[in-house]
């Protein structure tokens, strides 16, 4: 952390307590601050970044800081001067962020001394507007496959199949298979619209993976059931606690494990499923400590060119097994909740012999309260 | 403690925090050009383009500073060990931070060329890389700021995945070239913007390296994880 690194100084404004006295000092002030404040110095270091903005920007506060635009207006700015600095950042969530400044004065003439910057997210209010158009350009286009079969039916059954009872019950049978792809494929892009609403908003509860690995695969005994594959179910022991949220988390689960039934077996040799949940390894998954949710299966598999394309939204494999179409979001809302969830997505297959879709999240931070009530017994809390 | 060495070994720990804010003011810089160039292509915005192209000359101006700056605390510190390594990684690492901001600028270039033809190739997939390409490159610029050897590993395992999408790319485009002979024009430039991309991943991953190297003293192995196996391994965009 060299950049970050204390330079000795003789008048350290951020080290003396602030005035009036009574033992605040300076960065303990700002951390009482509600909103995102970074303290910088005469030369543009970071001194000080408060407890609010570490919460909501954390990784993101250096590239934020060598940004040309903040850099310049740091470097241009008058001792006593403010300025203001609208952002957009792409990695790793999109976010529209809006910086005001402000310089302070120091004794020495042409100095300028310690330097605010506040910080305002504005990605909510973006996300909307790109949300309309999104959906408007993903919605119709999409939508408009089963509404055109729907019409279909509905003029041949006023038409020539209006007195024929046995076309109608069977034309009924595919309008109502057409109808509620349509509601599926709605309350998808609802609810992958919801997710990206509040991606760049990091999740606040606390989550354990074992039940809720056990709650989505229980859900799950119908649909596998019907399919004739087979699901076991692998849970280490003593697994660390995630910081998430407990809905989507089983929407990730959930999601996979549709896939996989759906896209798993072969005509005539069902496959077997295997949902797992594991800590993760050193040197084999990102760097830190945490846990890895997977769903692996032995069916046919993904073409390599396919992999890195699959959380595109309505990206299909176009060789892909005929009347088995799903609404084409499955994967891009799990991509889009484990970013809010900082965590990261790997999808492997080697084709011919299976998939396994991977989720590794980053382990709860443990303050005191929570370790001891993990040791309590306290199993989740969200 | 007498004034005297205090104040050298102060200034000798300014100047090399200044080349370390040269370092990060490039990085910024950069990683801006191929936000810019990214956004020209994906958006048809020549604004960005005229953009990311204007920012290349203070690039060059910033490389040799560096360089200068590097070359004379070499010269008059002597320094050893980390900070050693630290100095011999900036002059290499300031070279592959010129080469992306110049990768971003052929991009730039080429999304002015590419014309309305390709409203109907689906620029998906430069989207995906684009984003992969972007994430490396904070990563490794952020783990040179803070010397994290853990964030260099990151992107070096995670070139893979941007070899892998490139070489999907690749067979995307030829296809749309050999169905209408009439996208060669705009695909020759696809292709080349999705080499770019290539590159300047390639060059964010040289940084990593030589960030581990600068923390660690040791070498990552020569031969790094190598997408286009049969065994696909990716993180997802």
């Amino acid at each position: 952390m060299s950049l970050w690194r204390r330079r000795p100084s003789d008048a350290d404004p951020l080290s003396e307590a602030a005035p009036g006295g009574g033992g605040f000092s300076l960065p303990g002030l700002l951390d009482l601050l509600p909103h995102p404040v970074l303290a910088l110095d005469d030369e543009g270091m970071l001194r000080h970044a408060n407890e609010t903005a570490r919460a909501q920007f954390g990784d993101a506060i250096p590239a934020l800081l060598r940004h040309p635009a903040i850099s310049q207006a740091i470097r241009t700015l008058t001792p006593g001067g403010t300025a203001q600095v609208d952002l957009p950042m792409d990695v790793p969530v999109r976010r529209a962020l809006r910086i005001s400044m402000r310089s302070g004065t120091a004794a020495e003439p042409g100095r300028r001394g310690l330097v605010l910057l506040s910080l305002l997210d504005r990605s909510e209010l973006e996300a909307v507007e790109r949300m309309r158009s999104d959906f408007i350009a993903n919605a119709s286009h999409e939508l408009r496959t089963p509404l055109a079969s729907l019409i279909g039916f509905i003029e041949t059954l006023q038409g020539p199949a209006a007195d024929d009872a046995p076309a109608r019950i069977r034309f009924l049978s595919i309008m109502e298979g057409q109808a509620s792809r349509m509601r599926r494929l709605i309350d998808n892009l609802l609810s992958l619209s919801r997710i990206q609403m509040h991606e760049h908003r990091r999740p606040s509860g606390l989550v354990s993976l074992a039940p809720l690995a056990r709650r989505v695969a229980d859900g799950h005994e119908p649909q596998l059931v019907a399919s004739g594959n087979t699901l076991s179910v692998e849970i280490a022991p003593n697994l660390p606690l995630v910081a998430g949220d407990s809905d989507q988390l089983s929407q990730v689960l959930h999601n996979f494990l549709d896939n996989a039934v759906k896209y798993a077996n072969r005509p005539g040799r069902p496959a077997t499923i295997v949902l797992a949940v594991q800590p993760s390894q050193a040197g084999v998954d990102p760097s830190g400590d945490g846990v890895v949710l997977s769903v692996a299966d032995d069916g046919p598999g993904i073409a390599a060119q396919h992999v890195p394309r699959l959380t595109e939204r309505f990206y299909r494999v176009e060789d892909g097994p005929a009347g088995k179409a799903g609404s084409g979001l499955g994967l891009a809302i799990v991509k889009h909740i484990v970013g809010r969830h900082g965590g990261r997505l790997t999808i492997s297959s080697v084709e011919g012999q299976g998939a396994r879709f991977a989720v590794w999240l980053p382990r709860a931070p443990v303050p005191a309260t929570a370790a001891a009530a993990q040791r309590a017994g306290l199993r989740e809390r969200t | 403690m007498s004034d005297t060495p205090r104040h050298i070994v102060s200034s000798y720990e300014q100047e090399l925090n200044q080349l370390r804010a040269l370092m990060a003011r490039m990085g910024g810089l950069v990683e801006n050009q191929t936000a810019l160039a990214i956004q020209a292509i994906l958006e048809r915005n020549t604004e960005s383009a005229q953009a990311a192209m204007e920012q290349d000359p203070e690039v060059d101006a910033l490389e040799r500073e560096v360089e200068a700056r590097a070359i004379k605390l070499l010269a008059l510190r002597a320094p050893l060990a980390q900070d050693l390594r630290e100095i011999v990684s900036a002059l290499k690492v300031t070279s592959d931070l010129e080469r992306i901001g110049d990768y971003a600028t052929n991009v730039a270039k080429r999304s002015m060329r590419l014309g309305p033809t390709t409203s109907d190739i689906s620029l998906g997939g430069l989207r995906s890389m684009g984003r992969l390409v972007q994430e490396s490159l904070r990563l490794a610029i952020d783990a040179l700021g803070q010397n994290d050897k853990e964030k260099a590993l990151d992107v070096w395992r995670s070139d893979k995945a941007v070899d892998e999408i490139y070489t999907a790319m690749f067979r995307e485009l030829v296809t749309y070239m050999m169905e209408d002979p009439r996208n060669i024009g705009a695909c020759t430039h696809l292709l080349f913007i999705a080499k770019n991309l290539e590159r300047i991943g390639d060059h964010a991953t040289n940084i990593a390296e030589r960030v581990h190297y600068s923390v660690t003293g040791e070498m990552l192995p020569a031969s790094r994880p190598r997408g286009g196996q049969p065994n696909v391994e990716a993180p997802v965009p």
